[in-house]
């Protein structure tokens, strides 16, 4: 099954990948290792599992405006997610998106949080301000 | 600019400038008239943000006069001081970025001190709260608190997405603070750093007895900016647009807070995270005016310091108080004149301290966590010590 969702255009690009989803808001600048692409604020209910390749779907972001060049270093060492979405963009993360190349919406037509589960499967296109969703249980 | 006719830099900032449009609902563009840009030390950036400014600086270049923020380090005297040869190297390699960019390096925290000075009511794209907060309050200029790729960016396109303090209807007071207690010094900081707390990111409307001058708006400013987010305040019958922050509000829509004698002196001891005496104080956060530097030096004059003394500036202010004579009487006196840094932002950590002495509340809010060293917040004459 797939579902087409509408949203915004934070940062242009397309991106397929799977999904990893949360429910708390992220700081990149000490919340995530930019040699590794793993979560490393132990208050996070991400804590140890890694971003790289991933689609990110979280609330929104917090924290430092150095998150920003958090998110490029990542881009430099490969580390980086493969596309954002956020329910929400705050500056931080929106900015930092745009400066390392990584798709990113916000504003999906529905709570896709409670809807995603890890692993999903999704396409985001930026440049047509969609999001598609692919269940894997339905495979 | 967003479809890359002027080159991939143009179009990345404007992309930028777009998505902080739309996610603060912005209408459209508005042009500005300068631009001051945060994101300096390498303390704070470190390889991410040189490697992001080296690579823009091969193609960027910004359309209206840009000055830089405080570095990690005094750029000419970094050895005497004792930083790390590592640390400074990458620290002059992110200065150069942004000098290739056509950024004026004057790297201070009080650039309308130092030749970026905006009229009444021109718009900006300022980053460093305190200087954000002085040139929308004092001058009546209009900028946002930017982020520092945010003011590079507006800084690269000329513009930024009119939202926020560019609008006259978002300069309205939203708390009134009476002060019933004469201030002087420390207290405008104190006062600054209590109504902060309360007022977050609104816009305090002061009632002060006497004309608080241009240092203590400065120190005002920066404590509200950081205990707060405040991007603007007004004092009665002294800033300029005071007498536009209540026009149309209706009772019910400010809220008022009075401040007494014991409620500043509460906030003073509250800012100290020690009761020992400093081995470093720490003056000029923000970067001091030529004033205060001349105000040091008739303190100190004939004396020898027991503690270390830096007085953090600009080099412009610097040159005028090399000329005037009060860096050699703060010299002969043990103390030093330190340009383009300041405690917050250089790895003081590095050096062997352990209780810094400030006179800022600014400065007292942030060297704990960004530092972890202890702090004691006071007027210079009680911080200071002589053999």
């Amino acid at each position: 099954m797939k579902r087409t969702l509408k949203c915004r255009r934070i940062s242009r690009g397309k991106a397929k990948g799977q999904v990893i989803v949360t429910s708390e808001p992220i700081s990149f600048l000490g919340g995530v290792d930019p040699a590794t692409g793993r979560v490393i604020d132990r208050e996070h209910e991400l804590y140890q599992q890694n971003l790289k390749d991933k689609i990110l779907v979280i609330p929104s972001g917090k924290g430092s405006t150095v998150g920003s060049y958090v998110i490029y270093q990542m881009a430099k060492n490969q580390t980086a997610p493969r596309g954002i979405v956020a329910m929400e963009a705050e500056p931080i993360i929106a900015t930092g998106a745009i400066m390392a190349g990584v798709p990113m919406v916000d504003h999906p037509e529905v709570d896709i949080l409670s809807i995603l589960k890890n692993g999903d499967l999704m396409e985001l296109d930026a440049d047509s301000e969609i999001i598609k969703i692919i269940n894997k249980q339905f495979y | 600019m967003y479809q890359g006719d002027y080159g991939p830099a143009v179009e990345k900032s404007m992309e930028i400038l777009v998505a902080l449009g739309d996610i603060y609902q912005a209408e459209k563009m508005v042009e500005i008239s300068s631009a001051q840009i945060s994101g300096v030390s390498y303390k704070t950036i470190g390889d991410a943000g040189l490697e992001f400014l080296e690579e823009m600086a091969q193609t960027a270049r910004v359309r209206v006069p840009s000055t830089l923020n405080p570095a990690g380090v005094d750029l000419d005297h970094w050895e005497e001081l004792g930083f790390s040869r590592e640390f400074t190297e990458r620290q002059l390699r992110i200065v150069s970025a942004y000098q290739k960019m056509g950024i004026t390096t004057t790297c201070t925290c009080t650039p309308y001190l130092a030749s970026n000075l905006p009229t009444l009511g021109s718009h900006l794209a300022w980053s460093e709260s305190s200087a954000v907060c002085y040139v929308n309050s004092v001058i009546g200029a209009r900028s946002n608190r930017e982020g520092g790729p945010g003011a590079l960016s507006a800084a690269i396109c000329g513009r930024t997405p009119l939202y926020g303090y560019h609008l006259e209807s978002n300069r309205k007071a939203s708390l009134v603070v009476e002060v019933e207690t004469n201030l002087r010094g420390a207290d405008y900081g104190a006062l600054g750093y209590l109504v902060g707390k309360v007022v977050g990111g609104g816009v305090p409307y002061f009632q002060v007895p006497g004309k608080p001058g241009p240092n203590d708006l400065k120190s005002l400013g920066a404590a509200l900016a950081s205990s707060g987010a405040v991007a603007l305040y007004h004092v009665q019958d002294v800033t300029p647009e005071y007498h536009l922050a209540m026009r149309g509000l209706e009772v019910g829509d400010v809220d008022l807070m009075t401040v007494e004698e014991s409620d500043v002196k509460d906030a003073r001891e509250k800012l100290s995270s020690s009761t020992r005496k400093p081995d470093l104080v720490c003056l000029g956060c923000p970067h001091a005016s030529l004033d205060e530097v001349s105000k040091i030096a008739s303190f100190l004059n004939g004396k020898t310091l027991k503690n270390d003394l830096w007085i953090c500036t600009s080099i412009l202010v610097k040159a005028a108080a090399d000329r005037m004579g009060y860096t050699e009487i703060i010299e002969k006196a043990g103390g030093r004149i330190v340009t383009d840094t300041c405690m917050v932002v250089a790895p003081i950590e590095e050096l062997e301290y352990q209780v810094i002495g400030v006179n800022s509340a600014k400065a007292a809010n942030y060297v704990p966590s960004m530092c972890g060293l202890e702090v004691v917040y006071d007027d210079l004459e009680n911080l200071l010590y002589f053999k």
